[in-house]
């Protein structure tokens, strides 16, 4: 195991971030075998409070944010929510809400949009309600429908989110339509990112190559066939696809997260890499976090990037990987993200992805208890 | 590209922001953005102008009238609807 390096000096100062990831609570009524949540929890009892939530928007707007997800767990477990929405709205930012639906009744939803509400996310697991209940390890999927159908009624955006494995692919189809149906503006079809509690259901979910490639050409037949109706967003699966993903737009470039608990952090899996120490808006304002904390700029820039990144044409583009996943794989957050087939440790993830291809019958999901 | 005649479709719609679509200026980067549900468009000098007139009640036509009298020397004509049609299709406007 390995600490990052000494924070190295940024070229230049980093311009300001557009986007604010809140998680504002860890509590969620599903469970879902692909959670990228950490293993461990924040409690209900070490959530920040309204007021501080409401400084941290209103520090986030003074520093050039504009946009915020306002996200968990289930966001709705909060009884302040619309208090929190109009504080963040009231700071300037863009409102989107990152939920279940499970919780999502007409009196709530009437509260949020008249506090300010922009956009609702809705997450859905499969088209299927016993599979889609199976993923989620809850009942869920008649709060889902009614959740979407009142957030239309609402005049509000919907997107729907489907995190994507091998437990769904194959009913690409039927999410989209379902997000039809369900009268969305966008699906998010994103493969999983194996962070969080998902890293432990990792044999469970990660897709067979041959899964994907299917999947990849329907959603090529559904753009020709919508044309822009419905907007299809693919996020690619960067093991099986071995091309490191641009995480987070890059390092401490884009955008924040703030936990449960106040913590900052530049990527919302980070918090598992040792030593890096992420500051706590309880303790430091959010534009020195941004600007000067050692954690924001462990990996900023190319300064810290080793071989074969450092002369490789695509750092630009993909910023030589994820961190989180190079230490999770290799327990060193500076090495090239092994899902780069270029990457010294790529072999790997060839090893894990030829592992699905050839296992038959994957592990069933293991589901985490509740939060308290 | 040729200006739309006055009573043409072109010129008889009345723009205005489509819902989840929110103008606002950006005072730390000193721009107009259109914020969306997962998007942020960086809006060049003058475009934030012509969609603060986009308010549902003035047709394409009235925003153009009051664009010209602003901006005499400007191409307002030949290019305000057509920078409007496009934000239409984008979904941005109705
Ligand atoms: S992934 Fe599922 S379990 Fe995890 S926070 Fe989201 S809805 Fe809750
Ligand atoms: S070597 Fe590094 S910069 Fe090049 S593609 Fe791989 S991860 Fe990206």
């Amino acid at each position: 195991m390995t600490a990052p390096p000494a924070p190295p000096t940024p070229p230049h100062p980093p311009g300001p971030p557009w986007a604010l990831l809140a998680e504002l609570t860890h509590a969620c009524p599903l469970r879902c075998g692909y959670c990228s949540n950490p293993v461990e929890l924040v409690s209900r009892s070490g959530e920040l409070s309204t007021e501080q939530w409401s400084e941290v928007f209103r520090q986030a707007g003074a520093l050039g944010v504009v946009h915020t997800h306002l996200s968990g767990g289930e966001p709705l477990l909060r009884r302040d929510l619309p208090d929190l929405v109009a504080a963040a709205d009231g700071a300037g930012l863009y409102t989107q809400l990152v939920t279940s639906g499970v919780g999502l009744g007409e009196r709530r939803l009437a509260e949020l949009n008249g506090a300010g509400l922009r956009s609702v996310q809705l997450s859905v697991q499969h088209a299927d309600r016993v599979t889609a209940e199976r993923i989620a390890g809850a009942r869920s999927f008649t709060a889902k429908e009614r959740a979407a159908r009142l957030i239309r009624e609402a005049g509000l955006p919907l997107g729907v989110n489907a995190v994507l494995h091998r437990g769904n692919l194959d009913d690409l189809d039927g999410l989209i339509r379902l997000a039809l149906d369900w009268g969305a503006d966008r699906i998010e079809l994103a493969n999983t990112q194996y962070h969080g509690w998902a890293a432990r259901n990792r044999a469970g979910l990660l897709p067979t190559p041959a899964q994907v490639e299917r999947a990849r050409a329907r959603v090529a037949r559904w753009r020709e066939r919508l044309g822009g109706t419905l907007e299809l967003v693919w996020v690619a699966p960067d093991l099986v696809d071995a091309t490191a993903k641009p995480c987070m737009g890059g390092w401490g470039a884009v955008s924040l997260t703030v936990a449960p608990d106040g913590t900052v952090l530049p990527c919302p899996a980070a918090g598992t890499l040792p030593g890096l120490d992420p500051p706590n808006v309880t303790h430091r304002e959010l534009a020195w976090i941004w600007r000067e904390s050692r954690a924001f700029n462990a990996f900023r820039g190319e300064s810290w990037m080793p071989e074969p990144c450092r002369g490789c044409a695509l750092r630009t583009v993909d910023h030589g990987g994820c961190r989180c996943q190079a230490y999770a794989l290799t327990g060193d957050a500076t090495r090239t993200d092994p899902a780069c087939r270029h990457a010294p440790d790529h072999p790997l993830v060839e090893a894990l992805v030829q592992g699905a291809a050839d296992c038959a019958d994957p592990p069933a999901y293991v589901y985490r208890g509740g939060v308290r | 590209m040729t200006a739309a005649s006055p009573a043409s479709p072109a010129m008889s719609w009345r723009p205005v922001l489509a819902r989840g679509v929110v103008l606002r200026h950006d005072r730390v980067r000193g721009t107009d953005l259109l914020l969306l549900p997962e998007r942020v468009v960086v809006l060049d000098g003058s475009a934030g102008g012509v969609l603060r007139l986009c308010d549902g009640v003035r047709d394409v036509a009235a925003v153009v009238t009051e664009l010209a009298v602003r901006h005499p020397a400007a191409p307002v004509a030949a290019e305000v609807p057509e920078f409007l049609n496009r934000l239409r299709k984008e979904g941005w406007l109705r």
